[in-house]
């Protein structure tokens, strides 16, 4: 075997502390080297001439690159070699950048460790052997799990790209956070007047199939052909026959359900159409309330429908479809604020989160566009803001800013101005983070035209103040914190407090980041596969990401990935073949005694028994499903099934180069 | 980084999913750690094979440490649980055959864990520095015989497997066999 080696100094990034060639020197006397040189960029285009140039001159059979992380540029280098007539998989990399270079500074033990890995990678690659990949067809179709705004964008770019598209929706009706925002920042417009059409094309899309009170299930199979299971929560009304008409809210006569979609500010009936633009505009029972489920008689709605859609022996249904690429678009969930005991922790009806707030500022809300306290309904005349209630406090574990309280904060604090004229706004903050276009600008606004009074602190405390308990100026807090910029104790007593509740991952995010095998943070936000380079994919190929399910993000933000996601998929989906990946399991039936364990093991029934004509059995890889984690390589008694590319000879070929290294430096 | 003295041969199993990127995140943050310790690459946790560690460490490494993603969050669903099972029973077993259980140690590390990472390279080396260079077992040539036999590796035909073996003959007692381990044990 003919095998060539070249070491990258990455610029400076590895060869400040590592002496590539030393590395390279010490390579050309490992076997079956026949080259070895060292370069400024391997990476670069002449870098990658240089390597094909060698393969082609010197004949090479395999060549190895001490460079960065594979999972930076192993796909590069393959190409590279692939160029020159090599197999893709006749190539190894030594990571002596990220697993040596930038962790230690000791010029001495890098090198020894560098070269090393260099002989660790020579060694594995006298293992290797040429593999072929295989292609097979795909399903033009997308699945996109959320229908906030993200979701929605996703969809009428994958709709309109030619794709089939599943949108799956938690909730009854579509819209996400975005449908309960009165207006938006910074341009004060009408938020849903600007995500209505959308949603009314999502709704009307000939392409797009909309399933809501739906979750998914199980995902399984693999990019171009995942299985996906979607469970349809039944709304006990045939929404083929329901119009809409809305009759059943009218007479229904459980009436004080919490209404989650305002935030639990008003209340609502048992049978609902969450808002008068919900997309699809079709009733539910929700049956932890109803009394025809609770107590067992009613049947009022039943009665009352023209359309004789209400039938309360529904099922939940499940449904199977296939579909080619996942985007996740899940969105996120608001802050607890009661883990907050000094902002009363829930006590006081008069400290409400900002979407409440916003709920209450929407002319489609419970209080028609006026600002009332929930105590006692008076119009509150001075209202304070907190900022970051579960942002950037490690005391609640939540050590991350939630990225447009800052904005939304600013945009409430004018709206309160605007529909108050004779109020006053305060405003506590840490920071203020208005880094998008015209968002500094807006804040300015806020700060200058509309004279809202930001005061740089935390606050320490809301306690109820002494004296009337209602009329005008009774009923108060006394909000008290810190202006560290006036070095002083501030007190204001206020009428109504809003806080600036942050962001979370979405309630059962994990739970569903499993189910995709995708990965997730510590607080639940899904992983993207490279932080700059690859934010919207995820590790799972045909899996994306869109929205702030990755990490909080405002609306623009959630838009541009959503589309980012819809141009991935279009151009993973517009080959009508899909080139599968030759590193799976491969039995040597010669090997195989039939015992059956790697077919039980396997998580994903990619391997089948099949039966010799003698009766006895073999074990059999279903090529297109096996997605090569080698769980089967380790289970099999014989060593019969192997994964390529990780053969046991090739892993310890590895543990061979280390031992046998130490045995000569240790004089052994 | 403290100079440790000697150096120590470490060996890590990392799967590719998580803990690589976890070590690849660590490298990225520019967190120093001791660089005593070589990763090879696997799929998954669930690909590490117990013969794999206990080979190395019969071979002469000092410690092998295999990181894997954090339950639940395995890129193959139950690969890192299976790794789990195995491991767990490995680090049973070592002593054994004679060897330290501190030698050996399975952890869970994700791909956004560098800093974790690093506490865990740190930690586990400064443990290997106190347990000192493993001792030389003068029966360990016969065990690895054993084990090579197991895993249907030998000297004479390093690459039954990817070579092509037509004429070899499958090695139905490559199975576990307990007279195996009593062999080597009855050798010491």
């Amino acid at each position: 075997m003919r095998i060539g080696v070249m070491v990258c100094h990455c610029g400076n990034n590895i060869a400040a502390t590592v002496d590539c060639e030393a590395v390279a020197a010490a390579a050309r006397e490992f076997p079956d080297v026949v080259f070895a040189t060292d370069h400024m960029y391997a990476c670069s285009d002449p870098g990658q001439k240089t390597i094909e140039q060698t393969i082609r001159d010197l004949k090479l059979d395999g060549v190895v690159v001490a460079s960065c992380s594979p999972r930076m540029h192993e796909v590069t280098f393959r190409r590279a070699v692939e160029r020159a007539g090599l197999n893709r998989y006749m190539f190894e990399m030594a990571n002596i950048r990220e697993h040596v270079a930038w962790i230690s500074l000791d010029r001495k033990r890098n090198t020894e460790k560098a070269t090393d890995l260099v002989r660790m990678a020579v060694e594995k690659l006298r293992y290797d052997r040429p593999l072929t990949a295989k292609s097979f067809e795909v399903q033009k179709r997308v699945l996109i799990v959320g229908a906030g705004v993200a979701g929605i964008q996703a969809a009428l770019d994958c709709a309109e790209g030619g794709l089939d598209v599943l949108l799956v929706e938690r909730k009854q009706a579509i819209g996400g956070v975005m449908s309960k925002l009165d207006k938006t920042f910074p341009t004060v417009d009408c938020s849903v007047c600007v995500l209505g059409p959308k949603m009314v094309d999502v709704g009307q899309h000939p392409r797009i199939t909309l399933h809501t009170l739906s979750e998914v299930e199980e995902l399984s199979g693999y990019v171009g052909n995942f299985e996906v299971k979607i469970r349809k929560k039944s709304p006990f009304v045939d929404w083929n026959k329901c119009t809409g008409c809305g009759a059943c809210l009218e007479k229904c006569p459980s009436r004080k359900v919490p209404d989650s979609f305002n935030e639990r500010i008003s209340m609502t009936t048992a049978i609902t159409i969450p808002f008068p633009q919900a997309i699809p505009k079709r009733a539910a029972i929700d049956p932890t309330v109803c009394r025809q489920f609770t107590k067992g008689k009613c049947g009022v709605c039943q009665k009352v429908c023209p359309a004789d859609a209400i039938d309360y022996t529904m099922q939940d249904e499940v449904v199977t479809e296939k579909v080619g690429a996942v985007i996740v678009a899940t969105g996120i969930d608001l802050f607890d604020h009661t883990k907050y005991g000094e902002y009363g922790g829930g006590r006081y009806p008069d400290v409400i989160t900002s979407l409440q707030y916003e709920r209450m500022l929407s002319a489609s809300g419970p209080t028609a566009g006026h600002i009332k306290r929930p105590s006692d309904g008076q119009e509150p005349k001075t209202v304070v803001f907190i900022s970051c209630v579960g942002s950037r406090d490690r005391s609640v574990d939540r050590p991350y800013c939630s990225n447009f309280c800052c904005m939304y904060t600013a945009k409430q604090a004018i709206l309160t101005r605007d529909h108050i004229p004779d109020s006053r706004a305060y405003v506590f903050y840490m920071d203020i983070r208005a880094t998008g276009k015209g968002y500094e600008e807006f804040v300015r606004r806020a700060q200058e035209e509309y004279e809202v009074q930001y005061i740089r602190g935390r606050v320490a405390q809301i306690y109820p103040k002494a004296g009337p308990t209602n009329g005008p100026g009774g009923g108060q807090l006394v909000v008290r914190g810190a202006d560290t910029l006036m070095g002083t104790q501030v007190e204001i007593a206020a009428d109504l407090v809003v806080l600036a509740v942050g962001a979370e991952s979405s309630k059962g995010a994990p739970a569903l980041a499993e189910k995709l095998r995708i990965s997730y943070d510590a607080y639940g936000f899904f992983l993207e596969s490279h932080p700059k380079l690859r934010p919207v994919e995820t590790n799972t190929v045909g899996v994306f990401l869109a929205g702030a399910c990755q990490a909080p993000k405002d609306i623009p933000a959630s838009v541009a990935q959503a589309s980012a996601a819809a141009g991935k998929v279009l151009a993973l989906l517009s080959k009508d073949k899909l080139e599968s990946d030759p590193q799976i399991a491969q039995v040597q039936t010669i090997r195989c005694i039939g015992c059956g364990k790697c077919e039980r093991t396997c998580p994903f029934g990619a391997i089948r028994m099949r039966e010799l004509r003698d009766g006895s059995k073999r074990a059999e890889v279903v090529e297109t499903v096996c997605q090569g984690c080698g769980i089967c390589s380790v289970t099999c008694p014989v060593r019969a099934i192997q994964l390529a590319h990780f053969t046991d000879s090739q892993l310890l070929a590895e543990v061979n180069a280390l031992c046998r290294t130490w045995d000569e430096t240790t004089g052994s | 980084m403290p100079d440790m003295g000697r150096d120590y041969r470490i060996i890590g199993f990392l799967c590719n999913w998580c803990s690589y990127g976890g070590a690849d995140a660590a490298g990225v943050a520019r967190f120093s750690q001791p660089t005593e310790l070589r990763i090879i690459r696997v799929p998954c946790s669930g690909r590490v094979d117990p013969m794999f560690v206990a080979k190395a460490l019969l071979s002469g490494a000092d410690g092998v440490l295999v990181s894997g993603c954090h339950p639940r969050d395995c890129h193959y669903t139950e690969g890192n649980l299976y790794a789990r099972r195995r491991l767990e029973l490995l680090r049973r077993f070592l002593p054994i055959i004679g060897i330290d259980e501190g030698r050996f140690e399975y952890i869970w590390v994700s791909a956004s864990e560098g800093s974790r990472w690093r506490d865990m390279v740190t930690r586990f080396s400064e443990k290997i520095h106190a347990l000192g260079p493993i001792p030389r077992m003068a029966e360990a040539a016969h065990t690895l015989c054993v084990l090579d036999g197991m895993l249907g590796v030998s000297s004479a035909q390093p690459d039954m497997w990817t070579a092509g073996d037509a004429g070899h003959e499958p090695r139905r007692d490559a199975l576990l066999h307990m007279d195996d381990y009593k062999e080597v044990m009855d050798g010491e």
